[in-house]
C-alpha cells in the first residue's frame, strides 16, 4: 500500500500546485497544532461562574432525559444510588469502576447493596463510573478509558449511573480536553456521553434505550473533591 | 453498488407513486429535523458566527491536507494503530478483507459508514464468505431489506412503522408470528435484544469516522444509540473506514465542528454518543480492541482539491441540506440512485462515479438555494450544481431538444433588443391566446407544467417596461 500513500500524496500537491510544504511552514503548521488555540467558544456557559456551570450541567442533563440527583458529600452517595435503584425497580446489585476515587465513597453503610469491581459482562444490569468530567455546555459526560475505568460499563449495562464531583464540572469540551492533556498521555477511548441511549430511525420518534444505556442516572456531590491527588482516574 | 442515477427522472415519479414514501416525507419535513435543527439554532446565538469557523477550519486543513495526513499517519502508529491508504475502493474493500482473514473472522459487527457503502463493502464481504451485520437500528433495517440507505443520518427514513414490522417479521421467524409491533418502541426493542449477541460475539468491529484529528491520531465517531461504541469496544480488532477529507488539525477544531453537526443534523445540542478513540487497548485496560486500522479512502477527492468541486470536500455529512430541500422532500432519497442523496450528493456523486453516471442529478434541483443556507460549513451547493449543468452542456448528456432549446435561447439572450421585440411579441400572443381566462390549462411544449397546474397567462407590461419607466421618472433613487 505504500504505493497508495505516495499516489495521493502526490495527487493532493498536484491538485494544491506545489510541493511538499517548505520547512518553515511545516514548522509553523507543527507549532499551531501544539498551541491548542481554541477557536470561538459559545458564551453559554463560559460565561457563567462554577455554581453557575453545575447548574447548568444538570438543567442540560435533565433536558436530554438523564436523571440528577445532587448529594451534599461522598457520605450520602450509597443512600443516593440505593434509593435510585429502588426508585426504578432494580435489583441492589451494581458493577462498579475499580476506580480510586469510588473507594472514598462509604459503601459499607449500605451493606445490602452488591458490588462487584471491573469491566461490564453482558448479564450486568447496572453499572456505576466515575467521570474524568462533566460538561455544563451540553449536559455531557466525559469518560476516559483506563485499568480502573473500563469502557464497557459506559455501554454495556441497561443502567449506567455515574458520579460526578461538582470540581469536576467544566464549562467547554475544550475545558475537559485541557484537563485531559495535563493529565497525561491520551487513553485509548475518551466518551463525551449525553443523555442514554437513543434512536429516532423509525418515523423519527425518539425510543430511548437503542443499544447502550436506556437510563442514565447522575449523582453530582456537591462539595466533591479529589481527595486522593492525581489518583481519582486514570 | 450499482447507480442508476441516470434514471433519476424514472425513480423519482416511483418516488412520487409511493404512499408510504410519501408519508415518510411528510413526517420528517413537517415535524422533525428541519423544526428540530431552527430550534437548536435558536438556542444557540453563536451559530451564525460559528459557520465560518466551521469553514475557516476545513478549509485550512484542505489548504494543507498533505501535511496534516502525514502527521495523523505518524501519531497513529506511535499510538499503536495502522493506516492503510487506498486510491479506490477495491483498495479499500482489500484492505478491510485482508484484515478480516488475518483475525481470522466469519461475522463483523458495523457501525453507520458513508464510506462503506461508497466502496460497497457488504456485498464484496459476503461474496468472500464473511458477514457483515449492521448495528444500526435503520442500517440493521435497510440491510433485511437488501436496500441502500435514502438518507445520510437516519438511512430507513423512506419507510413507515409498518414497513419495518413486516420487514422484521419476514426476518425474524424463530420468534412469535403474533409478537406485537405496532411501536417504535418495540420494534428497537427487538433489533436490540437480536443485535447483542451479535456485538458479542463479532471479532472485528467496523465504524466509519466523523472525524480524524491529526494532532493525536484519533478517530471520532458520533452515534445516538451507542451501537458505534458496542460495535469499536468488544470485538478484538478495530477498523476504522474514512475519507481523506474527514481530516482537521486538533481536538479543539472538531469540537467547533462537533458544535456544528448534531444541531444541524438532528436538531439535538450534542448527539448521546461522541468518541474520540486513539490506537488500541493500553497495557492494564480491561477492555478495548488489540489491533487499531484506520482505512483511508481518496477515491477521487485528492482530485478535487483545488478545483470546481473543491469546496464540496468541507461536507461534514450532517444531511441538512437534504432535509430542507424541496425535490429530496418529494422524491426521497433512492431516486438519486446511489449512495448521497439530496443537494450534496447531486453535487458529490458526478464527482466520485463520473457526470456521465449521474448526468441528471446537477439537475435535480430548484436552485432555491436552501440547502446552502443551512449547511454548517457553507458549501455553496446551487453554485456546484450550475457547474456540474456547464459541464453536462459541454459533454451533450441532455437531450438533443434542450440542447437546441439552450443554445436557441442563449443566442437570442445575448442579443437585447431581439430579445426584448420577441418577448414582447410572445407575452402580448400568450395574452391574447389565454384569453379572459388569463390562464392556459395545457400548451404545446409545457406540459410538464401544465398537467399538475395551470400556467397564467403573461398580462401587461414587461419587467424591462416598468424598469425603464421608473429610471425615466428618477424614481430609481
Amino acid at each position: 500500500m505504500s504505493g497508495a500513500r505516495a499516489d495521493i500524496i502526490a495527487s493532493i500537491r498536484r491538485s494544491l500546485r506545489r510541493g511538499r510544504v517548505d520547512a518553515q511552514t511545516e514548522a509553523e503548521l507543527r507549532a499551531q497544532v501544539a498551541a491548542h488555540r481554541r477557536n470561538l467558544i459559545p458564551a453559554r456557559a463560559a460565561a457563567l461562574d462554577h455554581s453557575g456551570q453545575i447548574d447548568l450541567f444538570v438543567a442540560m442533563a435533565e433536558e436530554v432525559q438523564a436523571t440528577v440527583a445532587r448529594v451534599p458529600s461522598v457520605e450520602a452517595v450509597p443512600e443516593a444510588v440505593v434509593r435510585y435503584l429502588a426508585a426504578e425497580n432494580l435489583p441492589a446489585e451494581l458493577v462498579m469502576a475499580p476506580d480510586l476515587g469510588l473507594d472514598d465513597v462509604p459503601w459499607e453503610t449500605r451493606p445490602l447493596l452488591r458490588i462487584r469491581r471491573g469491566r461490564a459482562e453482558p448479564e450486568d444490569a447496572v453499572s456505576l463510573t466515575p467521570c474524568f468530567a462533566a460538561v455544563a455546555e451540553t449536559g455531557t459526560l466525559m469518560l476516559v478509558s483506563g485499568p480502573r475505568t473500563p469502557t464497557t460499563l459506559n455501554f454495556l449495562p441497561d443502567t449506567h449511573i455515574a458520579v460526578v464531583r461538582a470540581d469536576q464540572v467544566v464549562a467547554t469540551y475544550e475545558d475537559g480536553w485541557d484537563r485531559l492533556r495535563a493529565d497525561g498521555p491520551l487513553p485509548r477511548a475518551v466518551n463525551f456521553i449525553t443523555g442514554p441511549s437513543r434512536t429516532g430511525d423509525i418515523e423519527q420518534r425518539i425510543v430511548l434505550g437503542a443499544h447502550g444505556p436506556r437510563r442514565l442516572h447522575i449523582v453530582v456531590v456537591e462539595n466533591g473533591q479529589e481527595v486522593r491527588n492525581g489518583e481519582g482516574q486514570e | 453498488m450499482l447507480a442508476t442515477s441516470r434514471n433519476f427522472a424514472a425513480n423519482a415519479r416511483a418516488g412520487l407513486a409511493d404512499q408510504n414514501l410519501q408519508r415518510a416525507l411528510a413526517i420528517m419535513t413537517q415535524s422533525g429535523f428541519p423544526l428540530r435543527r431552527r430550534d437548536a439554532v435558536a438556542k444557540l446565538p453563536e451559530f451564525e458566527a460559528l459557520r465560518e469557523t466551521g469553514r475557516t477550519i476545513k478549509e485550512h486543513t484542505l489548504a494543507y491536507l498533505d501535511f496534516y495526513l502525514e502527521l495523523y499517519e505518524e501519531r497513529v502508529i506511535s499510538a499503536g494503530g495502522e493506516v492503510h491508504w487506498a486510491r479506490t475502493p477495491n483498495e479499500a474493500r482489500a484492505a478491510v478483507l485482508e484484515i478480516c482473514q488475518a483475525a481470522g473472522t466469519k461475522t463483523v459487527t458495523k457501525g453507520k459508514s458513508m464510506i462503506a457503502e461508497e466502496i460497497g463493502l457488504n456485498d464484496f464481504l459476503e461474496q468472500n464468505g464473511i458477514t457483515p451485520v449492521e448495528t444500526d437500528l435503520g442500517e440493521y433495517i435497510i440491510q433485511l431489506r437488501r436496500e441502500p440507505p435514502s438518507h445520510l443520518i437516519a438511512p430507513a427514513m423512506h419507510l413507515v412503522k409498518e414497513q419495518v414490522a413486516d420487514t422484521f417479521r419476514a426476518a425474524h421467524r424463530e420468534l412469535e408470528p403474533n409478537r406485537p409491533l405496532a411501536e417504535p418502541r418495540q420494534l428497537c426493542d427487538e433489533a436490540r435484544a437480536l443485535l447483542r449477541p451479535r456485538f458479542l460475539a463479532a471479532d472485528v468491529g467496523i465504524t466509519g469516522a466523523n472525524f480524524l484529528v491529526a494532532e493525536t491520531g484519533s478517530s471520532v465517531i458520533v452515534t445516538n444509540e451507542g451501537n458505534g461504541d458496542l460495535t469499536q469496544t468488544l470485538p478484538r480488532v478495530h477498523i476504522v473506514l474514512a475519507s481523506l477529507e474527514k481530516l482537521v488539525p486538533t481536538f479543539e477544531d472538531a469540537a467547533s465542528l462537533l458544535r456544528l453537526l448534531a444541531r444541524s443534523a438532528t436538531g439535538q445540542e450534542f448527539s448521546s454518543y461522541t468518541t474520540v478513540s486513539t490506537g488500541p487497548r493500553r497495557p492494564g485496560d480491561l477492555d478495548g480492541p488489540d489491533a487499531y486500522h484506520v482505512v483511508l479512502l481518496d477515491n477521487g477527492r485528492s482530485a478535487m482539491l483545488g478545483g470546481e468541486f473543491h469546496d464540496m470536500l468541507r461536507c461534514i455529512r450532517c444531511a441538512a441540506c437534504l432535509n430542507h430541500c424541496p425535490v429530496y422532500a418529494a422524491t426521497g432519497g433512492h431516486a438519486y440512485g446511489w449512495v448521497y442523496p439530496g443537494p450534496m450528493g447531486a453535487v458529490l456523486t458526478p464527482g466520485l462515479i463520473g457526470i456521465d453516471e449521474a448526468a441528471p442529478l446537477p439537475n435535480a434541483s430548484t436552485l432555491c438555494g436552501r440547502c446552502e443556507s443551512v449547511c454548517p460549513v457553507m458549501i455553496p451547493l446551487p453554485k456546484m450544481l450550475r457547474h456540474w449543468r456547464e459541464r453536462e452542456y459541454a459533454k451533450k448528456l441532455i437531450p438533443p431538444v434542450w440542447r437546441t432549446g439552450l443554445s436557441l435561447w442563449s443566442w437570442v439572450a445575448r442579443r437585447p433588443a431581439l430579445y426584448h421585440a420577441l418577448s414582447e411579441i410572445a407575452s402580448r400572443g400568450l395574452g391574447w391566446a389565454a384569453g379572459r381566462r388569463g390562464r392556459f390549462r395545457n400548451l404545446p411544449f409545457a406540459a410538464g407544467w401544465t398537467s399538475a397546474r395551470d400556467l397564467p397567462a403573461p398580462e401587461g407590461r414587461s419587467f424591462h417596461n416598468l424598469w425603464a419607466e421608473r429610471v425615466k421618472r428618477g424614481a430609481n433613487r
